[in-house]
């Protein structure tokens, strides 16, 4: 820590140094490349031993199985990013799933109707969480479970241990879940829009890059007047609705729905949305990752069914995956972090030997980059406090 | 923060008021409540989330959590079952069964101070997996037959008292850890840790053996859970014990330990597991809806967490005569 000791002088005006950005921006994409890179190796190599798994109807099963939870990834990710996290998901889905269910049944509703109620209930629930955590500053995670828990008990209350079938619904539900456009399923096709505008969203507006400010370091986003409490609010509302949306679509796509209809599924999506390379301490991630990680999930679901191994080895391997992807996460951040280092310490070696020491160090390199690079370097320095 | 125990009432002293009012509340709702018999069949029934809440607590006040308990505690059910299939004697797989909540426990601790890892994240991806090998272990099936012998050890009282033998074992090991946690150097290590981690490592605590011993604690009880939970119902199963990592956190935050780390008392948390564990026992003699008991919960989970908070926004506002500020959560001092 010799750089205390020196007089602070202003960090050279000049361009930000590209190398550091390209670096953490290689980083953050071979994210999403090596998920997309082991679908295909999984992919190939399950096709090899069983041919019949790329049959058209088996990739429709994946991507059909994979639009819910996609699109509940994508909801996460916004919350997640925040360096918050919404546990009460799975328990929205079914719930949603059962009154939407419930109001549909023996009539013909209009299908618009049946969604707009179930965004309605989603939201509803997004926006309790969401005033609990950001005005009331209670940790997200036992929030979130309480509301787990409330709304699990008022689905079980509803149902009151009926179900819904398919052969009640009217045909326009079934038609959603069901039918294509061009040949390509509705499910797939929401969950690509409703991922590509919180994407590009999340990028490209200054209040969707203040998610990432807020995860990154709250405390700085707060003194840089980012309005944490409405970013995290609006975070949860978007979970919710798209947990609503969710919902409809989980009546639409099986018809047949009881009490406990995706329950568990909050650890599921947290699973896909970790894997995905969404840090859990927040501040990192894409939404594309996300989705990425539930398809992949899924896939490994319909491997195992295809290669006629004990399905019991699936939440064992998604276990092993999570802790593999948040392991590499942790070392390649650590990895980038030195390299930024080496950087920045060479800079200054050079600076020195010109004659105008420098005590910015980090700043430089934290300057240049995304808010990634920032996130990183604060996430090494040995500080992996859990603020959750 | 000293004035926080002032002016205020302490939120123990409230949880143990809440307490006596259910009991005495209970007594007279249900003329079954307050008969040793019964009060003997909660304490029982609390006892897997009172051994674990001990572990959890040390693992809160010094800001970590353990998810994985309660796949921890199913996985070395399913193995109790597997091996006293395979024609193990009890007595062997006790030992065996708990080295395994030990080696379950390392992989948490090593992850979260070698990799640096939030130990959130890494109990999610633990809880996944251990719960997976329970299923690979034991499948859908339950073993059961247990001897009677042993399954009387976990369901029998201590002679002479309403107290059965699981309990009376929590009461030992919460003398010792809050002995721990009050009265020791090492408690106040957790302490540190929990305010302040980076100010503790440079204090010169020993950050990373501390966090590791206590995951690996957290995982060796939760396995003992684990052969109690087989014992105390007669049968082992991979999903014994599901969901209960739940029950064990909100206990610890009712009991007033603060998420953030570095506030809270032990007895707080006692409190609230009897506390929990007496509602259980009223809504189940007055038979109130399994979903009813659901909502309670989770009701109960966000007052426990709300309360504190809000009392520290009234305190504030009051403070500085003004609304309150979104401020960061102050680190409390450990005194």
């Amino acid at each position: 820590m010799t750089v205390l000791a020196e007089t602070p002088t202003k960090p050279p005006s000049g361009p930000p140094s590209t190398g550091n950005g390209r670096l953490v921006d290689l980083v953050l994409r071979a994210r999403e490349l090596s998920i997309a890179g082991a679908l295909v190796v999984l992919v190939v190599a399950t096709t090899i031993a069983n041919p019949r798994f790329l049959s058209a109807q088996g990739v429709e099963d994946i991507f059909l199985n994979a639009s819910i939870l996609a699109l509940l990834a994508v909801g996460q990710t916004m919350v997640v990013v925040t360096r918050n996290i919404d546990l009460s998901v799975g328990s929205v889905v079914g719930l949603v799933a059962f009154v939407t269910g419930k109001f549909a049944a023996g009539t013909d509703r209009n299908v618009l109707l049946v969604i707009l109620l179930g965004l309605l209930i989603g939201a509803l629930c997004g926006l309790v969480n969401g005033l609990l955590v950001s005005f009331c500053r209670v940790p997200a995670l036992v929030v979130t479970l309480g509301t787990l828990y409330v709304i699990q008990g008022i689905d079980h209350y509803v149902a009151h241990g009926e179900q819904i079938s398919a052969s009640d619904l009217p045909s326009s539900v079934l038609a959603l879940g069901n039918d294509a456009l061009l040949g390509i399923p509705y499910l797939p096709i929401i969950t690509v829009v409703v991922m590509l505008g919180i994407g590009f969203y999340l990028r490209s507006y200054s209040s969707g890059r203040e998610f990432y400010a807020i995860g990154s370091n709250p405390e700085a986003a707060r003194l840089a007047g980012v309005p944490i409490r409405r970013r995290v609010l609006s975070a949860y509302l978007v979970s919710g609705v798209l947990a609503g949306l969710a919902g409809v679509l989980w009546l639409a796509r099986f018809g047949t729905v009881v009490a406990d209809a995706a329950n568990g599924w909050e650890l599921k999506v947290v699973s896909a949305v970790v894997v995905g390379g969404v840090a859990i301490v927040g501040g990192v991630g894409t939404v594309y990752g996300a989705a990425l990680g539930a398809l992949l999930l899924t896939t490994i679901g319909s491997v195992l069914v295809v290669l006629k191994v004990n399905p019991f080895w699936q939440d064992a391997i998604t276990g092993v995956l999570l802790l593999l992807a948040i392991s590499v996460d942790r070392l390649l951040a650590l990895r980038v972090t030195r390299t930024l280092k080496a950087k920045s310490r060479s800079r200054r070696g050079r600076r020195r030997a010109n004659g105008n020491g420098n005590g910015n160090g980090a700043g430089d390199a934290a300057g240049g980059g995304p808010a990634a690079t920032a996130a990183a370097t604060a996430k090494e320095e040995g500080n992996a406090r859990d603020e959750v | 923060m000293k004035f926080d125990a002032r002016g205020l009432i302490r939120w123990e002293t409230a949880v143990t008021a809440l307490l006596v009012l259910v009991f005495v509340g209970g007594a007279g709702v249900s003329p079954d409540f307050a008969n040793g018999d019964n009060l003997s069949f909660a304490l029982g029934d609390l006892s897997e989330i009172a051994l674990i809440a001990l572990p959890m607590t040390l693992l809160v006040v010094c800001g970590q959590v353990d998810l994985s308990v309660a796949s921890v505690l199913g996985l070395c059910s399913a193995l109790t079952g597997w091996l006293w299939n395979a024609g193990w004697a009890i007595e062997t797989i006790i030992p065996l069964v708990l080295v395994v909540g030990v080696v379950c426990g390392l992989i948490n601790g090593l992850l979260v101070t070698r990799l640096g890892l939030p130990s959130l994240a890494v109990t999610i991806g633990t809880m996944t997996l251990y719960r997976g090998l329970a299923y690979v272990v034991l499948g859908t099936e339950a073993i059961a037959q247990f001897p009677q012998r042993y399954t009387d050890l976990a369901t029998t009282s201590v002679p002479g008292t309403p107290i059965p033998y699981p309990i009376a074992l929590f009461a030992l090991l919460a003398i010792v850890t809050a002995v721990v946690l009050h009265a020791t150097g090492l408690g106040r290590s957790l302490f540190a840790i929990g305010s302040q981690e980076d100010a503790a490592y440079f204090a010169g605590i020993r950050v990373k053996r501390i966090k590791l011993v206590l995951f690996v604690v957290s995982g060796v009880v939760a396995g003992f859970a684990g052969i109690v939970f087989t014992l105390r119902y007669g049968s082992a199963r991979a999903d014994n014990g599901l969901g209960l990592e739940l029950t064990v956190i909100a206990a610890v935050l009712l009991g007033g330990i603060d998420f953030d780390g570095g506030k809270g008392t032990l007895g707080g948390v006692i409190a609230a597991v009897l506390l929990i564990g007496l509602l259980r026992n009223l809504l189940m003699l007055n038979d109130v809806s399994t979903e009813i008991q659901s909502i309670v919960t989770g009701l109960l989970l966000i007052v426990s967490v709300l309360t504190p908070r809000l009392i520290a926004v009234v305190r504030e506002s009051r403070a500085k005569g003004g609304g309150a500020r979104p401020a960061s959560p102050a680190p409390a001092a450990s005194s």
